[in-house]
């Protein structure tokens, strides 16, 4: 039973990462652009949000509503004037230019927010602690049950948004091969800067779950970055749905690992993480050994 | 006033000068062969058209207006379309997505989901199958339509026999009549002469960048435009 | 009419065989500094020397080598974790510094097995998480006690002058030693390998390049550097707190150097400590400030300058102080008419 109640914790955990591996995994798969960024800027969202909260007394998720489209403005910003430049020299760029805008987000949201680590889960009420009782030993958080909740429609309306219309087609086609795109009329600047501020608006969304349900502080996004980079690779970057399996296996790693050790849980995820990225290595050379013994016996 | 004006255009590739001071004129529904051998500028050539590639100097006007800086996509939306060597269709995706997609360039006109496959009657069937999994024949088909689907009033059509059996040439060249008959203006590189000059009126040959050859297909001979081709008659006036 | 030319080929040019024999002159004129040097000064060229070997290493790494790592503050604390596991066996504790940074290396070689199979992306998430994962052992041994850390109690043994003087030497040799084997590497045929790999990895392992081995060869000497700049680094700040020592900020400071002074050149990396050196020692009291624009500068660089500074040398005077290619000298053949 306790295993059974840790298995539930550790699924419920991992909506949490998925809703936070979604903008870094929609950005990874889908347009093959890593954001460093992407920690900080949740943590800049929850941050939004709890200043609403807290000078405004504006509810958290109204707060969110507000922040959403601002985040989706500074994802669109971050394209144009970060990433549309990085894009061209490989990998590194990227990783460098948005590493470096990490440092400063961080560090100016230290300056203009203080050390202090918060909670968006004062302006809850009981929302943060409320549960449902499934059987004596084994309990849900409602919080915890919203995150999941809201995580499978955030990655299904993103999904559903790329293969059904004609702008997620067209974020498609472009990440595909933009000079193509633009021979048939689709504008790959303007297409990219809606990828962006789409995954912006997630960002918002899971930075918003990560105050409520947890405290956060001005340097909390790499690890943040971190586990949603977890959540992604384990899933397999490039669908959406695995990002969601990537997510719960992560947290289900973590919670089992936390039973052993306050370090473990920890420990757990990482070990996770690479063991599947090994795990899928082996795999692939074990496929690749096994065609050629096929192939060498006919030949023979 | 022309269709499309190319005027002194050059392109480079870094230090490589792939065309070099190339002027012609397109009229509306004229079409035009472009031949050359392998490396002699003509793809180069038509993306600096269409505006995938930078042209290094000179002009290029579409019905007057000058559209040299212009991105491919506004190109598109004006009416230049170009069927790019190689095909390049988004081959994840399915042949109806393909074509769909050309409407970004926004242009209304004859050429629709349903006009374009009553003209390529031959991917009725394959319209949800993935890109990728065509036979050469309907890849090249599709690449058409997509361009088509732009409702252009000048189409590119780089290498459209590339790979392609006999008989899919014979089929494709059909459905290009079609389009001739609708009144769009046509670049045609074709690497076999005999087609080439069966289907255009007048034909430009390239050599290393140049254009060394502009005249109405009728006033040429096949001698004439062989040695245009392999540069013979300067290596001639050379000596050797 | 055919023309004659003998240009030669040649690895040297004159300013680089004056700039070698300065380099030369300048480290030995350095070994004698703790006799006249005053103790503040002895304290900050350590330091200098530790960032110099970061930015070699991580250079090396990653802008000759292509594989871009945010995760080498893992060897960096591993390093500095080894020191303070041989020092407390009983090991002298200078000895400890290199014998903990050669440990290091020796777990670096299966470990690249692992790591330089991943891809790109994989690959420089993949070694952060090894660096947390590191974090999260060394954590747990008893003698560091969590996050609360210990101290390398062995450098009491000697006295003040003594200890600063012999951290200066040793800190002095090691970078000696680093600069020495990344500039031997990039000159051998496996330096050009590197490179090769790095600009078109298919097509140097068409030419026959040892794909795998060259880089696995690059990660360990990456590696390497980074243990000995974090050994050395505990035997100047004495204390290790394994949050200090595997924290990303490490990552940070390889980026800026490395993007500040020039990426995939040898001369630039060093350009890179001296200018991050410079910085630090001019606004590292602004505090948080002081890394919005780090940050900002690195930021503008990547995107910008990706040759930082000294491209910017190269560009307009085609000077290489330090060559690590091949130049052909047309004056010979000019000389020669």
């Amino acid at each position: 039973m306790d295993l059974l109640n840790t298995i539930i914790q550790g699924v419920l955990l991992g909506g949490y990462y998925a809703l936070i591996a979604c903008g870094l995994s929609f950005m990874l798969g889908v347009m093959g652009v890593i954001n460093l960024a992407h920690g900080s800027l949740a943590i800049l969202s929850a941050y939004l949000i709890f200043t609403l909260a807290d000078r405004f007394e504006l509810n958290p998720f109204l707060g969110l509503v507000v922040v959403v489209p601002v985040m989706a403005l500074v994802g669109a910003a971050l394209q144009r004037g970060v990433l549309e430049r990085s894009a061209r020299g490989g990998l590194l760029v990227p990783v460098l230019s948005t590493y470096g805008v990490s440092i400063v987000v961080d560090n100016l949201m230290f300056e203009a927010f203080g050390a202090d680590t918060r909670s968006l889960a004062p302006f809850l009420d009981d929302l943060a602690y409320d549960s449902w009782s499934l059987t004596d030993e084994i309990s849900v958080g409602k919080l915890a049950a919203y995150t999941l909740g809201v995580a499978i429609l955030t990655l299904g309306g993103l999904q559903l948004f790329l293969s059904r219309t004609a702008m997620g087609r067209a974020i498609r086609a472009t990440a595909l091969d933009p000079d193509t795109a633009g021979l048939i009329g689709i504008n790959p600047r303007r297409v990219n800067a809606v990828a962006a501020a789409l995954a912006g608006a997630t960002v918002a969304i899971a930075g918003a779950f990560l105050a409520m349900r947890a405290t956060f502080s001005p340097y909390a996004g790499s690890m943040q970055l971190i586990f949603a980079f977890e959540a992604t690779v384990i899933g397999g970057a490039g669908s959406l749905w695995g990002t969601l399996a990537g997510g719960i296996v992560l947290g289900v790693a973590q919670s089992l690992g936390a039973t052993l050790n306050p370090q473990g849980f920890f420990i757990a995820g990482h070990a996770a993480f690479l063991a599947v990225l090994f795990g899928r290595l082996i795999d692939g050379n074990s496929r690749a050994k096994l065609s050629l013994l096929w192939r060498r016996s006919p030949a023979a | 006033m022309s269709l499309l004006a190319v005027e002194a255009v050059e392109a480079r590739h870094g230090l490589l000068q792939a065309v070099r001071q190339v002027s012609f004129t397109i009229a509306e529904g004229e079409t035009v062969a472009l031949v050359g051998a392998n490396g002699a500028g003509k793809t180069t050539l038509l993306r600096t058209l269409a505006g995938a590639h930078r042209a290094a100097a000179g002009r290029v006007r579409f019905r007057g207006e000058d559209i040299t800086a212009r991105p491919s996509h506004e190109r598109a939306a004006m009416g230049v379309a170009l069927v790019p060597e190689g095909r390049k269709l988004f081959a994840t995706m399915t042949v109806e997505e393909n074509l769909n997609l050309a409407r970004s360039a926004g242009r209304a006109g004859r050429w629709n989901l349903d006009t374009v496959l009553e003209a390529f009657p031959n991917l009725k069937a394959r319209l949800h199958a993935k890109a990728g999994s065509l036979s050469g024949g309907e890849q090249q088909a599709t690449a058409i339509c997509r361009a088509l689907m732009t409702n252009p009033e000048v189409i590119f059509l780089d290498e459209v026999s590339l790979g392609l059996s006999p008989l899919v040439v014979d089929r494709v060249y059909a459905q290009l009549a079609v389009l001739k008959a609708s009144g769009v203006a046509m670049i045609l590189v074709e690497q076999d002469l005999g087609r080439a000059m069966a289907s255009a009126t007048r034909t430009l040959c390239m050599l290393e960048g140049r254009i060394v050859i502009d005249a109405p297909t009728a006033s040429l001979t096949r001698e004439d435009i062989t040695r245009a081709y392999f540069g013979l008659d300067r290596a001639e006036s050379r000596g050797h | 009419m055919t023309m004659q030319s003998q240009a030669r080929v040649t690895r040297w040019t004159r300013e680089s065989k004056f700039a070698l024999g300065a380099c030369v002159l300048l480290l030995a004129a350095l070994a004698f500094a703790p006799l006249f040097a005053p103790a503040n000064a002895i304290d900050k060229l350590t330091t200098l020397f530790i960032y110099v070997i970061l930015a070699v290493s991580w250079n090396a790494l990653v802008g000759y080598g292509g594989l871009v790592s945010i995760g080498q503050q893992a060897f960096f604390g591993l390093g500095a974790y080894a020191t303070i596991r041989l020092s407390d066996a009983g090991l002298n504790v200078y000895a400890s510094l290199f014998v903990g940074a050669g440990l290091v290396a020796v777990f670096a070689a299966p470990l690249s097995y692992l790591m330089l199979r991943l891809k790109a992306a994989e690959f420089a998430i993949g070694m952060w998480v090894v660096a947390e994962l590191a974090h999260l052992l060394v954590n747990l041994d008893t003698l560091v006690q969590g996050e609360t850390g210990t101290s390398l109690i062995a450098l009491n043994a000697y006295a003040t002058e003594w200890r600063r003087a012999l951290t200066y030497s040793f800190a002095l040799v090691a970078m000696t030693l680093v600069l020495a084997a990344v500039f031997a590497l990039l000159r051998s045929p496996t330096g050009a390998a590197i490179q090769a790999i790095r600009d078109n990895e298919e097509a140097a392992a068409a030419v026959g390049v040892r794909v795998a081995s060259a880089k696995r060869l690059v990660f360990v000497i990456a590696a390497a550097g980074a243990a000995l700049a974090g050994a050395l680094w505990v035997a100047t700040a004495v204390t290790f707190q394994p949050k200090t020592y595997f924290s990303p900020q490490w990552t940070a400071y390889m980026i800026f150097m490395a993007l500040v002074g020039g990426l995939g050149s040898f001369e630039g990396a060093v350009l890179g400590a001296l200018v991050f050196f410079a910085i630090e020692a001019a606004f590292g009291a602004f505090g948080v400030w002081y890394l919005v624009g780090l940050g900002a500068i690195a930021l503008v660089f990547a995107l910008s300058f990706p040759r930082g500074l000294w491209g910017f040398v190269t560009e307009r005077t085609s000077l290489h102080l330090l060559p690590t290619g091949y130049f052909l000298d047309m004056k010979a053949r000019d000389a020669d008419r």
